[in-house]
């Protein structure tokens, strides 16, 4: 069983605690192995997320592993640093993510193909200031509230910041739509497009 | 008409649908490229779906990733490192037959690294838009074309209506005045280029690499270019097509011939950024300043002159790189003992690329504590260096000569290095783990790889490709 793309069910809000990992530039190799791409589904992937980083090379679960003890149930922000996601456009690093059980990263600039994947995946990417982004850091296990409708992130007592998302893919996710049906009602614009090749 | 860039002439030709505040632009999409590693899922969200593929005749698909590069077996099937990359293998094959796509198969004379053999084969042709679910589709923007990587989902996009729903990127122009110094190659002047930018510096936007050095690039060195423009977090790098472009493509399997060739190099000529044009962003660089390259830290960006010491650590995170890789701030890194050397990928393994390997391995030997393999980008790639000799010249050197496929570069089919080892590499990522766990990559070009690979050490190209001595 293939479980279903996620994108397809309505999000407008999560109220969360974070998990932060204060590094810039992580890529996607460190957010999935490249030899756990083996796959044809997108089953198990959540496993293999930040593997080299929690499990030593005997499989051992390593002593500095950022997820150590954390309920996927109740921590579902990841406060990440500069950068985030940069490298292959592999999908199965929000794959890897969602099935962690994450729903949102924050960042201070994620990176464009990561983004945009993320999005179809009902995984909010959000980029923060670097004020705002200190404050998170400076407070793991914070719960925020993260409004989609609104595009507001809360840190409840401290300070509400608007953030910037992509309209469309916004749209799709509070509709619960799958984008590829807007492409497919585009037909007879593609196909004029065609014919005057 | 207001003055456009090369990346705005693409782009507006391919809208078939302009963006609006709430919508994204939809873009027609020329060409398609598939591999096995980033499809199946697309695939079989359209079977859930019951959506055939529209346009499988713009869609061509190959192995590459996960494929061995190693002899067959002895009852001739591919020697594959496990059930589960046989599987991607097999169901990539089942796909293409279903959807009647024609796929780059084991015995077929085009089978290669995805960026490596479209360009040959001619389905890379200037102005077109290209995709494929693989960061480095940029390399494809050497010939003028808009070549970006894709997701997954958006593969399903693509095949399901041969569009993709994109916002704008913005647009910067990397000039790069001078000509390199002998000695220095595309790969350097790459990772020169990454250096500059930095890991982020692209972020959004397209690249246009333009400028005296730029021009003076044959056909594969551009590509080198192009290929690592991701690295500096851009959608694409382009380069505007021109004599050196036409040349290289007439002929090619794929390209158009006879009156048609005459037409396309008609539309193609158009294909520049007009001299007003505008950019977002502006660098300029300087070729005859750029030495032999090599990477220090655990990200392509983390680059200097092989000759310089390791540059003292900005941050925490260069402070982490420097440590993965057990290199000192304000050392030199020339005399490091390597272990492993890896010739190949979509960066560099290009034909030219294996040459500028041979000129310094000939009559020379592979260091007796080095391990160097050497991977053809295409089977293309591997009759015409066999054609030449160079295969002969690699085995007598002592190093491992291999079917084609992206190998270390990914390390996803059993071609890695061991915890802790240094591999030179002429790939474009050095990420923690990327060739193996624990794995230290330094990327560098094929001549410096083969350097270090005489050498046993992080060595300087320049004095092995003075002299060649006869074997
Ligand atoms: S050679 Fe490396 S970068 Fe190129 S397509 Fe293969 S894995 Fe990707």
């Amino acid at each position: 069983m293939s479980h279903k793309n996620p994108s397809h069910e309505k999000f407008e809000r999560l109220t969360s605690k974070t998990i932060v990992l204060d590094q810039d530039n992580i890529d996607t190799d460190q957010i999935i192995p490249a030899r756990y791409l083996t796959c044809t589904s997108r089953d198990g992937l959540g496993q293999s997320l930040f593997y080299d980083w929690r499990f030593d090379e005997a499989g051992q679960p390593r002593n500095s592993d950022p997820l150590a003890g954390k309920d996927a149930r109740t921590h579902r922000i990841l406060v990440a640093g500069n950068n985030f996601g940069c490298g292959s456009s592999r999908e199965h690093a929000p794959w890897a993510l969602t099935g962690f059980g994450f729903a949102a990263i924050i960042s201070t600039k994620i990176a464009d193909i990561f983004k945009s994947n993320a999005l179809k995946n009902a995984l909010l990417p959000i980029e923060l200031d670097a004020d705002a982004h200190a404050d998170l850091v400076a407070a793991p296990g914070a719960e925020l509230v993260i409004d989609l409708k609104a595009c507001t992130v809360e840190m409840p007592g401290r300070w509400v910041r608007d953030f910037t998302i992509e309209p469309f893919g916004r749209q799709c996710l509070l509709d619960g739509v799958d984008p590829l049906g807007f492409l497919q009602n585009c037909e007879a614009d593609i196909a004029r497009y065609e014919a005057a090749l | 008409m207001s003055a456009k860039s090369l990346f705005e002439k693409v782009w507006d030709r391919h809208l078939v649908k302009a963006q609006t505040q709430n919508t994204p632009a939809v873009l027609y999409i020329d060409r398609h490229l598939v591999h096995e590693v980033t499809s199946p899922q697309a695939f079989s969200d359209l079977q859930e779906k019951g959506v055939c593929v529209r346009r499988p005749d713009l869609t061509f698909a190959t192995m590459d990733h996960s494929t061995p590069t190693t002899p067959r077996r002895a009852d001739g099937t591919p020697d594959y490192i496990n059930a589960q990359t046989r599987a991607q293998v097999e169901t990539l094959q089942k796909n293409c037959a279903e959807a009647g796509i024609e796929l780059f198969d084991w015995d077929s004379p085009a089978r290669g690294v995805v960026h490596v053999t479209a360009p040959e084969q001619g389905l890379t042709l200037p102005g077109m838009t290209i995709v494929c679910g693989d960061s480095h589709t940029a390399t494809h923007g050497a010939f003028g074309a808009l070549a970006f990587g894709i997701g997954t989902t958006e593969v399903g996009h693509v095949l399901a209506t041969q569009c993709l729903l994109q916002r704008k990127p913005k647009s910067m122009r990397v000039t790069i005045n001078g000509r390199l110094n002998p000695g220095v190659a595309a790969k350097d002047m790459t990772l020169a280029v990454m250096a500059a930018l930095g890991a982020d510096g692209g972020t959004g936007h397209v690249i246009e690499y333009a400028g005296e050095a730029v021009r003076a690039l044959g056909m594969e060195e551009r590509m080198t270019l192009c290929n690592m423009s991701i690295e500096a977090g851009a959608r694409a790098g382009m380069i505007a097509p021109d004599a050196v472009t036409f040349k290289w493509l007439k002929g090619r399997k794929y390209a158009p011939a006879g009156a048609a060739w005459d037409k396309a190099v008609a539309e193609w000529k158009t294909l520049f950024s007009d001299d007003d044009a505008p950019f977002d962003k502006e660098i300029t660089l300087d070729a005859r300043l750029m030495a032999p390259m090599i990477t220090y830290g655990s990200s392509p960006d983390k680059a200097m002159a092989v000759d310089s010491v390791t540059p003292p650590p900005c941050s925490a995170l260069d402070r982490q790189g420097l440590d993965y890789m057990r290199f000192n701030p304000g050392r030199p890194i020339m005399g490091e003992k390597v272990d492993v050397v890896f010739i190949g990928s979509c960066t560099n393994g290009r034909l030219s690329d294996l040459r500028a390997v041979a000129q310094v391995l000939i009559g020379r030997q592979v260091h007796k504590d080095v391990r160097m393999l050497i991977v053809p980008g295409s089977e293309a790639v591997r009759r015409a260096a066999q054609k030449e000799g160079l295969d002969d010249i690699f085995i007598r050197a002592g190093a491992q000569w291999r079917e084609p496929g992206c190998s270390m570069c990914i390390a996803m089919n059993g071609d890695m290095g061991a915890p802790g080892e240094l591999v030179i590499s002429t790939s474009n990522r050095n990420f923690e783990g990327r060739q193996g766990k624990g794995v230290r990559t330094v990327l560098a070009s094929p001549a410096t790889a083969a350097a270090c690979a005489v050498w046993g050490e992080i060595a300087d190209p320049r004095p092995f490709m003075e002299a060649p001595r006869v074997a």
